[in-house]
């Protein structure tokens, strides 16, 4: 690990000041990714600004639903018995991801700001056009059995390892944001970027904005939610693919539909097709199975990949089923 | 264990340490001062990379160091408190054997840096024990033969009396799955859930 310098903000106005003023410098919550990438030396900041004593931390209800501070826990969120009860599918997600220490550790916040588990990008020895621009994707034609099926481009194919993330976006989740021009607030759908030709950026966010919250709006669908993860080991693994689904059914029919797709994209993936096989239907299998190859359209593999295309259609509809109750 | 005799584990311990101290500490002091932050924003201090006073408090005794930032508090307990019972698995956070309690919580030693965790309570292995009382959750480790090679065995009891005051372990599927965070290549699984169930008052 490099050697860096160490700072403890005790307000979020000096915070961002040190991000300013040091281009190396970077925020650190609870390091359960930073860390693990600075050993590999794929991270290497000259200044870690611990942000952990900023009051960000509470998980409070709000007239329109619930505010998690960037800060509170993993574990804490699963916990909450309002995140539990309005938003099984964010709970389901939490629990189902990482291990019980690290979700002891790990923040909402830096939840959302995670870099990928690529191996290539993990590897300083490895072509990698995130890490190092311009100097190639090893994994398109390389090993890629857990990379993008969609969103992926000529430069990247990395997938974006949160279920959290996944989870959140079924629900409309909104991130707010401190910056230098105040606070503001973005969808969690528009928070994380495609490669495109810049895969190096991954997020709306610009250098020294803050996170301070995550918003989570009530809804019926939102309370009939539910997350499936499809992975090599029981637990304790990253998913090869992932289903957030939301419904409210009201007489039968699909008054509100989200799906959201993990371990297929480079960013959290919104499935607008299968939702729109879903709005106004009928909640029976037919519609689901329809919906479920919605989900795939334009999804595509690179080989060892191939796979997650059927997976995805599978995945979908078992996750529809349950939570349109006729599993 | 016996305090007066000098056991082989002490021994190497002691023998071990002007060679580790001697082994830290590089990493060469850099200018790299904060540029002028805005006007009305107070500059944040910083300190190191070299190295900087930490206060631990590990298993009841609070521990005075100097180490620089970069420390991890795996690497704090292992090579500057000599409390080897902590054991370094991958070092990144999948394998859980470097498993402490901060505040009572369970997490991964070798992702957390030491200066982060000044002011709170670290219990480790050794400071489970009441003398020669064995906590029960080593005690029954042993009663189970919850291990094999026994690396990851100071991780998994660490996690198993975490899991026991979060009241989670509530048949084996749930044992299992929260103790999911601690790998043992032995495989000795079986009867570490049973162990973890006994101490839980169930059947195994």
């Amino acid at each position: 690990m490099n050697a860096f310098r160490y700072a403890q903000a005790r307000d979020a106005a000096s915070a961002m000041a040190a991000l300013a003023a040091d281009p190396r410098a970077c925020y650190i919550a609870g390091g359960t990714n930073v860390v693990d990438l600075m050993k590999e030396g794929v991270e290497r900041p000259s200044l870690l600004v611990d942000i952990t004593q900023l009051p960000l931390r509470g998980i409070d209800r709000t007239a329109t639903g619930v505010r998690v501070g960037a800060l509170a826990l993993m574990s804490d969120v699963a916990d909450h018995p309002a995140i539990a009860r309005d938003y099984p599918v964010v709970a389901q997600a939490l629990l189902a991801s990482a291990s019980p220490q690290l979700r002891n550790m790990a923040t909402i916040g830096g939840n959302l700001m995670q870099r990928t588990r690529c191996a290539y990008f993990r590897d300083v020895s490895q072509h990698c056009n995130k890490r190092a621009p311009g100097t190639g994707c090893a994994a398109i034609s390389g090993v890629n059995r857990r990379h993008a099926v969609v969103g992926g481009s000529e430069q990247c194919i990395c997938t974006h390892a949160s279920d959290l993330a996944v989870a959140l976006l079924s629900v409309d989740a909104i991130v707010h944001v401190r910056g230098r021009a105040g606070e503001r607030t973005i969808p969690l759908e528009r928070f994380h970027v495609l490669p495109g030709s810049t895969p190096q950026r991954e997020t709306v966010l610009e250098r020294g904005d803050l996170i301070t919250a995550v918003e989570l709006p009530a809804s019926a669908a939102a309370r009939n939610s539910y997350y499936l993860k499809v992975r090599d080991r029981a637990s304790y693994e990253f998913a090869l693919v992932s289903v957030a689904a939301a419904l409210n059914v009201a007489g039968g029919r699909i008054r509100a539909a989200r799906v959201a797709l993990g371990g297929v994209a480079p960013t959290p993936w919104r499935a607008h097709a299968a939702e729109a096989a879903l709005l106004g239907r009928p909640a029976t299998g037919g519609t689901f199975a329809a919906a479920a190859e919605a989900a795939t359209r334009g999804m595509k593999g690179y080989g060892q990949n191939d796979f997650k295309v059927v997976l995805v259609r599978r995945a979908v509809n078992r996750a529809l089923q349950h939570v349109g109750a006729i599993a | 264990m016996d305090v007066g005799k000098v056991t082989r584990r002490r021994f190497l311990v002691r023998a071990a340490l002007p060679t580790i101290a001697a082994g830290v500490g590089i990493g060469s002091p850099r200018l790299c001062a904060l540029a002028q932050a805005a006007a009305s924003v107070s500059v944040l201090p910083a300190s190191g990379p070299g190295p900087i006073p930490v206060t631990l408090n590990v298993n009841g005794r609070a521990h005075e160091l100097r180490i620089e930032p970069r420390v991890t508090l795996l690497d704090a307990l292992r090579e500057r408190l000599a409390l080897t019972g902590t054991k370094k698995g991958c070092d990144q956070g999948t394998c859980g054997a470097c498993t402490v309690l901060v505040d009572g919580r369970r997490v991964n030693a070798c992702l957390t840096l030491a200066v982060m965790v000044q002011r709170k309570a670290i219990t480790t292995i050794e400071g489970l024990a009441d003398g020669d009382q064995l906590h029960p959750v080593q005690a029954a480790f042993l009663a189970h033969d919850g291990f094999q090679c026994g690396y990851c065995t100071p991780g998994q009891i660490l996690s198993a009396v975490a899991l026991l005051a979060e009241k989670r372990a509530t048949d084996e599927a749930s044992v299992r799955e929260w103790m999911s965070g601690n790998i043992c290549r032995c495989g000795a699984y079986p009867n570490i859930v049973a162990a973890v169930r006994s101490v839980a008052g169930q059947p195994s």
